[in-house]
């Protein structure tokens, strides 16, 4: 098994299009403006107004159940707005935007499902399109160079479920990078891997959105894993919300707003750690998942 | 017992027979690779059986026991992808409505008269070589029709087979696909019944896939080889059948399983772990 350190993996994948393929870096990545989305008859959150620049880094906090989902799916055009305006690089978010990758939470694939890596990443590539198709030689290039760059050559050719938790969200990572995006949208891949896996799919996200000035999306449960490349972070419960830079918004003030009870933030040695009272406010801290970061799951 | 098969490959019904069993075998071969990758045994089953309601309906108004049978799956496979979108909630739905189905089948052979019986005997294991020029027509279109279909949404069909997040994501019309398949899999249903009957269905358009995807991890590989058991269990059994007094069926279930086993063998061995297994 081999398992290159990711320095290795971000020498690659530089497509020569993509430099004059990105539009004027005046454009917002995304724009919502007074933003309300409802699901199942229920406000996920409501009047959200916030402007996301090319390059920024924006993690998506807040309990399970929150709305952080529905954030993605507004931006990837399958959620309409109940109210307000939504703009994804200077356009109404549309179904399919080729500008836009979708890395999904880890769920596994099934151990015999007739799939390789490499497929995977192809499918990335032309799978909405009708028709048998085959690849292109030059997109079959393109796989080959999404694949070297998260480093997963070597098991490209294995069968997908048959891979390791880690090894599978890395082809999730070539599959979503592979249309050369400009937005990436991550929804908590790392869920349910270890914390080496967690710190080399950061690191890859990072290097992606460093190298390609490319905007990352990143909902998540637990800031720390992401604390040293966002830059922004909005969190939302029961369609409240806080948008603004990690200090700002991941303070005991401001969270306990948001969650109209008593909470805690503390910062314990570079990370941090959000500790509440009880369940009297409808979440409960002793649950996992609850809060970004929590006292005990990551000592 | 060659120059026997040699004689029998000249007549008409014996033709008919290999060209509609060659024809329903592509059809199941490649359909049965999704339904497997999609889990919709139960599904199949529910298609047959209302399928059959169908035909015995058809055969009662005294018209085509095939157009019926067709009818019956196609309205089925409606209902399903109306009803059970969610995944969760699709089995409920399938035998919710096979339960009905089954109950108007048996309404309506109640009503028919007693020389119907040889026609629901023919349905419920298959009958292939009494297909006529007519009936052979009719498969010839739905054949055609549905090859096109799944020609067409192969790769959309793909994606979400394996992928759904990620493929709506990306735009893929995931629940339109969905409905898209349950009717070209009705047809196939439809298709496949007059090689092996209502209750042998599963044979052809489970046992093909479930084949396949021991063999190799290629997608690619994988829908050739479905492909290529349920046309070796078919054209076999139809070959076999001609030159003893066992049924068609007979054949072609044993010689599909014989096939299921020797991959589960095969993908056992050492030297296929190596290759499936990561390098």
């Amino acid at each position: 098994m081999s398992k290159p350190k990711s320095t290795s993996a971000r020498t690659s994948a530089s497509d020569p299009r993509t430099a004059s393929a990105r539009p004027d870096d005046t454009t917002p990545a995304m724009c919502f403006d007074r933003a309300t989305l409802a699901y199942g008859g229920r406000v996920v959150w409501s009047e959200l107004s916030m402007t996301v620049q090319p390059g920024e880094f924006l993690a998506v906090l807040g309990p399970n159940g929150s709305g952080k989902t529905s954030l993605l799916r507004a931006l990837l055009g399958l959620a309409p707005l109940a109210a307000g305006q939504l703009d994804v690089l200077g356009r109404p978010p549309r179904r399919g935007n080729p500008a836009i990758g979708y890395v999904p939470q880890h769920a596994g694939f099934d151990r015999d499902v007739p799939l390789r890596g490499r497929d995977l990443v192809g499918l990335g590539i032309d799978g909405h399109r009708w028709g048998f198709g085959r690849l292109s030689r030059a997109d079959r290039a393109r796989v080959e160079a999404a694949l070297e760059s998260v480093a997963a050559r070597v098991y490209a050719d294995a069968p997908i479920g048959r891979l390791s938790g880690g090894e599978q969200q890395r082809l999730r990572i070539a599959q979503a990078l592979v249309g050369d995006p400009q937005i990436l949208l991550c929804d908590e891949p790392l869920a349910s891997l270890d914390m080496r896996y967690q710190q080399e799919i950061t690191e890859l996200i990072g290097d992606w959105a460093r190298d390609k000035r490319g905007t990352v999306v990143f909902v998540t449960h637990d800031v720390n894993p992401v604390l040293g490349l966002a830059n922004r972070v909005v969190f939302v419960v029961d369609g409240r919300w806080a948008a603004g830079s990690t200090d700002e918004v991941l303070t005991s003030e401001s969270m306990s707003r948001l969650y109209d009870a008593p909470v805690e933030v503390l910062r314990v040695r570079g990370r941090i750690v959000v500790v509440g009272e009880g369940s009297g406010a409808g979440f409960d801290l002793d649950e996992p998942h609850h809060l970004p970061g929590h006292v005990g799951a990551h000592a | 017992m060659i120059a026997q098969l040699i004689h029998l490959l000249g007549y008409d019904f014996v033709q008919n027979a290999l060209v509609a069993g060659i024809l329903v075998a592509v059809v199941a071969g490649l359909v049965s690779r999704f339904v497997v990758a999609r889990n919709m045994s139960f599904a199949v089953h529910a298609l047959a059986e209302v399928g059959f309601t169908g035909s015995a309906g058809f055969i009662l108004i005294g018209l085509s026991p095939v157009l019926g049978l067709l009818s019956g799956s196609m309205l089925t496979a409606l209902l399903i992808g109306t009803l059970g979108l969610r995944i969760r909630e699709r089995d409920a739905v399938v035998g919710v409505i096979m339960g009905f189905g089954l109950g108007l089948g048996v309404l309506f052979i109640t009503l028919n008269s007693r020389y119907a019986s040889e026609a629901f005997a023919i349905l419920l294991s298959g009958a292939i070589t009494t297909v006529s020029r007519d009936d052979l027509v009719l498969l010839g279109i739905v054949g055609a029709v549905t090859l096109v279909g799944l020609g067409a949404m192969y790769r959309p069909l793909t994606f979400a087979t394996v992928d759904p997040v990620v493929a709506e994501a990306r735009g893929v019309p995931v629940r339109l696909i969905s409905v898209l398949f349950l009717l070209m899999l009705a047809a196939a249903v439809a298709e496949a019944v007059q090689v092996v009957g209502v209750l042998l269905i599963l044979t052809l358009l489970i046992t093909p896939g479930a084949t396949a995807e021991r063999l190799t991890a290629h997608p690619g590989l994988a829908t050739v080889a479905s492909v290529g058991v349920a046309l070796f269990a078919t054209v076999g059994g139809i070959l076999l059948a001609l030159v003893t007094t066992v049924p068609v069926s007979v054949y072609v279930t044993t010689i599909a399983f014989v096939c299921y086993l020797s991959a589960r063998l095969f993908s056992s061995l050492p030297i296929a772990s190596i290759r499936r297994n990561r390098t």
